[in-house]
């Protein structure tokens, strides 16, 4: 199964080391394989390094898409917590 | 060279950013490897022991970094634990390790360098990036590849936690992934390359009291490890490897600093009582939460004067409500401060945000700033607002509205003030009880109709920096005119009288908060002028209110009444430096020709 959404990232700061961290923490309790896409750019969303190196400041749109069978949970969970603002403001 | 190096008495000058003197060994601090070994492997088997040295060191990253977090989480106060975990991450992640294992592999060369080159290559992305801000993350990466690469050529990692006793930090600069694993208790100063008042290094240095020397520019060249080393904060110089006599002379200056603030700290904490019993109020200006236990150390009393700017100007977004209340709360809770004056956003709309609508202005000072662009991007004032209001329920608050010109503005600014409140006690958010609204008195206009501005608010606070520059037509940054500037010109005393017995009249407090208040020489002409109270910055207070303990105000009075007749401000200087060397000859002896 694939699954994809997109979403805006809305936390002050955007993805830094913290919000990195987390999506890698999420990403890796899932055996989905797990990707983020920015401006066409595809990064490995257990890679914190990737997720990095893709510089996702607040307001950029954020692609999540997850293929294994529990897809949709992960794609959900990685969801919520952008939404959230990875717990920050 | 280095042989001549090491014994070597060499001075630099700096930026004093945090007083005191300190002798100690030099610790440097330097995260840059110099001479990273590179060779060129002879087969595939020499390759596979390379991988396996890689992986060995990745092993030991993650041991250490794992070592140093349970360390400092058996330590209070340590926020940025998360930094390390992210930091252990990165020595777990797949492409970077796939990536060096593919340089030794493809490349034929040894694990340091397939290691560098991963580093370069992530500085290369990272370059790319526009946000400056995420863009500077890199640091994390060199942070993690440098340890890395220490491992394997068998180095020490740097461990600041072992840094001994009586140790100077030199470095470039610090950052907080630094001072969080550094035990404060061991380390007597710090001397960095770069940097300024505000930076990370200053901060710190001013809120544990250890001096501070930043913008040494070449210090992280010139010294080594272990180099004996005097650092001056008070008067920005660093000394390496002094030579006896320096030592001795420096000696006897750390002792006389040492006396001296032994002395006015103990005296500091008594309050500022002239000798025939009359009180006036000491506050302390501060623009971080940091400095409040610096200020209550020197006697201060409230914060006379919180200013905003820089939660707006250290940011690349706009700080939320949530960020501006946490920082009002910490000061209004601050330790040993009976009362907290935040001042709302006083500078242009230019350091509010980056709109193109908001042109460059030919004369910013008499631009569109301070209140007049809070009246005009009255959402954003709100935000400030509902957040002091919010914090105001922790504590005495005072909230100061700048750059107030006219009736009109006050009474605007108190419309949106009542609305914002009326609006949090709806939704059942605790607001202060006894907030007090007070104006900055700065400029000339506020203080000719200072008798109808005294009805609208509950204290005035003259800003006299700004008011000397409105009144006498100063550019204080042209220095052609600056030699203008002078808070004795008869116009300015007599427009302070003014507002002083218009405040009065009116039955309200008034301040002075201008850099007047922390001098000295100006103490008993303020006593005699009847203020309220005086803010001025920390290290300025054991001094004033040494002079206030000592005069009585019927001498401030006449020696006021004395020099108001006068009629020029070099007549004016002239009594008011002859009658403070008079009486108080200790304090003064600088002063004489």
């Amino acid at each position: 199964m694939i699954v994809v959404k997109a979403f805006t990232i809305t936390n002050e700061l955007g993805i830094h080391a913290r919000s990195a961290a987390m999506i890698v923490e999420v990403s890796n309790r899932y055996r989905a394989e797990i990707c983020l896409e920015k401006d066409g750019i595809r990064v490995n969303a257990k890679s914190i390094l990737g997720i990095l190196t893709l510089g996702c400041p607040k307001g950029s749109i954020v692609i999540v898409r997850a293929e294994g069978v529990d897809a949709e949970a992960a794609v959900e969970e990685l969801g919520r917590l952008i939404e959230n603002k990875f717990g920050e403001y | 060279m280095p042989e001549n190096r090491s014994n070597k008495t060499m001075v630099l000058k700096g930026i004093g950013v945090s007083p005191g003197i300190a002798f100690g060994k030099a610790y440097v601090l330097d995260y840059t490897i110099a001479n990273i070994p590179y060779y060129k492997l002879k087969d595939e088997a020499q390759a596979w022991e390379e991988i396996t040295r890689f992986e060995k060191a990745l092993r030991d990253s993650r041991r250490q970094l794992a070592a140093i977090k349970k360390e400092l989480s058996d330590r209070e106060g340590v926020e940025p634990l998360f930094i390390i975990d992210a930091h252990i991450m990165m020595l777990r992640d797949k492409k970077l390790i796939y990536n060096t294992i593919n340089n030794i592999k493809e490349k034929r060369i040894n694990a340091e360098w397939a290691m560098k080159l991963t580093i370069d290559r992530y500085r290369e992305i990272f370059d790319k990036i526009e946000d400056e801000y995420l863009k500077a993350r890199f640091s994390d990466v060199e942070y993690v590849g440098q340890r890395i690469i220490r491992n394997l050529i068998g180095r020490d990692p740097i461990r600041l936690s072992d840094v001994g006793e009586g140790a100077i930090i030199i470095s470039r600069d610090l950052s907080p992934a630094d001072t969080v694993q550094m035990k404060m208790e061991n380390i007597l100063g710090f001397a960095t390359d770069i940097g300024g008042k505000t930076s990370h290094t200053a901060i710190v240095a001013r809120s544990i009291g250890i001096p501070a020397v930043v913008g040494l520019e070449r210090i992280t060249r010139e010294i080594s490890s272990n180099d004996t080393v005097i650092v001056d904060g008070c008067d920005g110089f660093v000394i390496i490897n002094p030579d006896p006599e320096v030592l001795r002379r420096y000696g006897e200056k750390k002792r006389h600093y040492e006396i001296l603030e032994e002395r006015l700290l103990r005296e500091a904490k008594q309050r500022a009582l002239t000798a025939d019993g009359h009180r006036i109020e000491i506050g302390a200006n501060i623009e971080f939460v940091e400095e409040i236990p610096t200020a209550v150390m020197h006697g201060a009393e409230g914060i006379g004067l919180y200013r905003t700017e820089f939660i707006y100007i250290n940011k690349e977004q706009l700080p939320t409500e949530e960020e501006h209340f946490s920082i009002y709360r910490r000061v209004i809770e601050g330790k040993g401060i009976y009362w907290s004056t935040i001042r709302t956003f006083d500078l242009g709309g230019d350091k509010f945000m980056s709109d193109p609508r908001l042109a460059k202005e030919m004369n910013p000072v008499m631009g569109l700033r301070a209140i007049r662009f809070c009246l005009k991007e009255v959402e954003l004032f709100k935000v400030q607002l509902r957040a002091i209001l919010r914090a105001s329920a922790y504590g005495k608050t005072r909230v100061l509205f700048p750059m107030i010109s006219s009736l009109d503005e006050i009474r605007r600014v108190k419309t949106i003030f009542d609305e914002v409140r009326e609006d949090l006690v709806r939704r059942n958010i605790p607001v202060g009880e006894d907030i007090e609204i007070g104006i900055m008195i700065e400029v000339p206009s506020a203080v000719v109709i200072a008798d109808s501005l005294a009805r609208e608010v509950d204290f005035f606070s003259i800003g006299t920096n700004d008011l000397i520059q409105y009144t006498l037509a100063i550019d204080r940054i042209n220095e052609r005119v600056t030699y203008l500037y002078d808070p004795l010109h008869p116009a300015i005393l007599r427009l302070i009288k003014m507002v002083v017995e218009a405040a009065h009249r009116a039955g309200i407090r008034v301040a002075m908060c201008g850099e007047m208040a922390g001098e000295p020489v100006y103490t008993l002409i303020l006593l005699g002028f009847g203020l309220d109270e005086l803010s001025m910055n920390s290290l300025a207070i054991p001094r004033v209110k040494k002079i206030v303990r000592e005069a009585t105000i019927e001498e401030s009075r006449a020696l006021l009444d004395s020099i108001l007749d006068l009629p020029t401000a070099e007549e004016i200087k002239k009594r008011v430096q002859d009658y403070m060397i008079r009486r108080f000859p200790d304090e003064f002896s600088g002063l004489r020709d």
